[in-house]
């Protein structure tokens, strides 16, 4: 929403800095704009799909205390993952890139994260990409699937990961950690080949 | 009557500042835990018996590492807020000697074997997940959303680690004899998990703290059903390393900190400021 009082704000900014101003497409994108360059934004790790797919970006808001601040929550997915430094330089780019004169980057840790957040078409892109998508991160399953009274959830719960290449659904958990914390690894019992999983988290 | 009230004044003043002090301190117990095994994983990188056990334990590294980094950053905060300095996470993490570290005794124990180090895991993750479930309902907003997404990652250290004390234990006869002195070995530097001190009293009732006293019997219900599973023997020994309330929780360490922390810490304290 445009107030009058942005409007003149804008037309100040136009004023005293034409150049500038033609140098960009916009002094304050709308919000939509805002969300559509962050789903331009590649995850690190699987660059085929972006933060806002996986759900990492919660919330864009312009600032009301200053006009050309704009506000991205952001929930990391795991406390030790090392590709969410990239991912906050990757939003930092984007914006600047929109001509984003001010952003305030706010970590929030609650509520977690969730594979919950990813969307279906991201769930695709996984698959396509040769990454099993999490199975089984339904909201009542989430809470209760790992307990500690029954160490081996992943296997006891027994859900199946379909083979994201040929999709058997004979395949064998390897180890609960693949090339990232976030995934595990599985193989394929039908075509044999190794593959990571997405964990329900 | 004026200096009456100004008593009353400095007491409260007095007992909040108690309180910010205990805060930092159960933070860093917190946090240094999860910092000092991940730097033993990190021993591991590159050596892991077989490549899917390297990266296992790296990915457990880096989960136990971002923990720590989101509990010593609180740390440094609350600190803050009555010391007046500002410690971020790195001077905490680097910048402090091992009579100032908090973490328990059993994670700073060397990697030894496989065994060791799977045993050393698992009676640490079973208790860790318990420890962050009790802080999800802590009275302070910052502990719970903490301990809550450190649970979600800790659920799969502990399926992970328990799986390998299975494998291992129920494996051949060697890994099975090996297995059993890892447990036996380690199992004198279980005690002091579940023992809490004034310290974590106050903040127990304050409902910060989880009260680890009450975690003991599900945690041994866990273990011994897991070490059955594993064809492992309960040890029969009660004999506990920092029985007097003199452990790592309270800055006396077993001789082994000092050398992990001399590597961990060398770059920051040879290069002052220095930056990747």
């Amino acid at each position: 929403m445009v107030t009058p009082d942005d409007a003149l704000t804008a037309a100040a900014a136009n004023a005293t800095a034409p150049a500038a101003a033609a140098a960009r497409p916009s002094p304050r994108p709308s919000v939509e704009a805002v969300w559509e360059a962050l789903g331009a934004v590649p995850d690190p790790e699987i660059p085929v799909v972006s933060v806002v797919e996986l759900g990492i970006v919660r919330d864009v808001e312009w600032d009301d205390a200053a006009p050309h601040a704009i506000v991205v929550r952001v929930t990391p997915t795991y406390s030790g993952c090392p590709a969410t430094e990239l991912i906050i330089h990757g939003i930092r780019d984007a914006l600047a890139a929109l001509g984003v004169a001010e952003l305030r980057l706010e970590i929030r840790l609650s509520p977690p994260w969730t594979t919950e957040w990813i969307t279906p078409d991201a769930r695709i892109k996984l698959r396509e990409f040769g990454i099993a998508p999490p199975a089984g991160d339904g909201a009542p399953m989430a809470v209760a699937r790992v307990d500690v009274t029954g160490i081996s959830p992943l296997r006891r719960m027994s859900v199946v990961v379909p083979c994201p290449r040929c999709d058997s659904r004979k395949t064998t958990l390897l180890s609960q950690f693949g090339s990232t914390a976030c995934k595990a690894q599985y193989r394929c019992d039908d075509c044999l080949e190794p593959f990571d999983y997405f964990k329900p988290h | 009557m004026g200096a009456g009230i100004d008593t009353a004044v400095d007491t409260a003043t007095d007992a909040e500042m108690d309180n910010e002090r205990r805060l930092f301190d159960y933070l860093l117990r917190l946090g240094d835990s999860p910092l000092v095994l991940a730097q033993r994983l990190g021993e591991w990188v590159g050596k892991g018996p077989i490549i899917e056990e390297d990266l296992a334990l790296t990915n457990v590294g880096l989960d136990l590492i971002g923990q720590a980094r989101l509990w010593l950053s609180f740390a440094g905060e609350v600190e803050a807020r009555y010391a007046g300095k500002r410690r971020d996470e790195d001077q905490l993490a680097f910048l402090r000697d091992s009579g100032e570290f908090r973490n328990l005794l059993l994670v700073e124990q060397p990697n030894g074997n496989y065994g060791d180090t799977t045993a050393r895991q698992f009676l640490f993750d079973a208790w860790h997940l318990l420890v962050l479930r009790a802080l999800a309902d802590s009275a302070d907003p910052r502990v719970a959303e903490i301990a809550v997404k450190g649970a979600k990652e800790v659920a799969y250290h502990v399926e992970r680690s328990g799986d390998w004390i299975i494998r291992l234990g129920d494996g051949t006869d060697e890994s099975h004899a090996k297995m059993q002195a890892a447990i036996d070995g380690l199992w004198m530097y279980t005690g002091e998990m579940f023992r809490a001190d004034a310290t974590e009293l106050a903040l127990v009732d304050a409902g910060v703290a989880a009260d680890v006293r009450a975690l003991e019997a599900p945690w041994r219900q866990t273990v011994e059903a897991l070490l059955a599973e594993a064809t492992i023997a309960v040890p029969a020994s009660g004999f506990m390393q920092g029985g007097r309330g003199r452990g790592g929780k309270q800055g006396v360490h077993t001789e082994h900190l000092g050398h992990l922390l001399a590597e961990m810490q060398f770059l920051p304290r040879a290069y002052p400021g220095a930056r990747w």
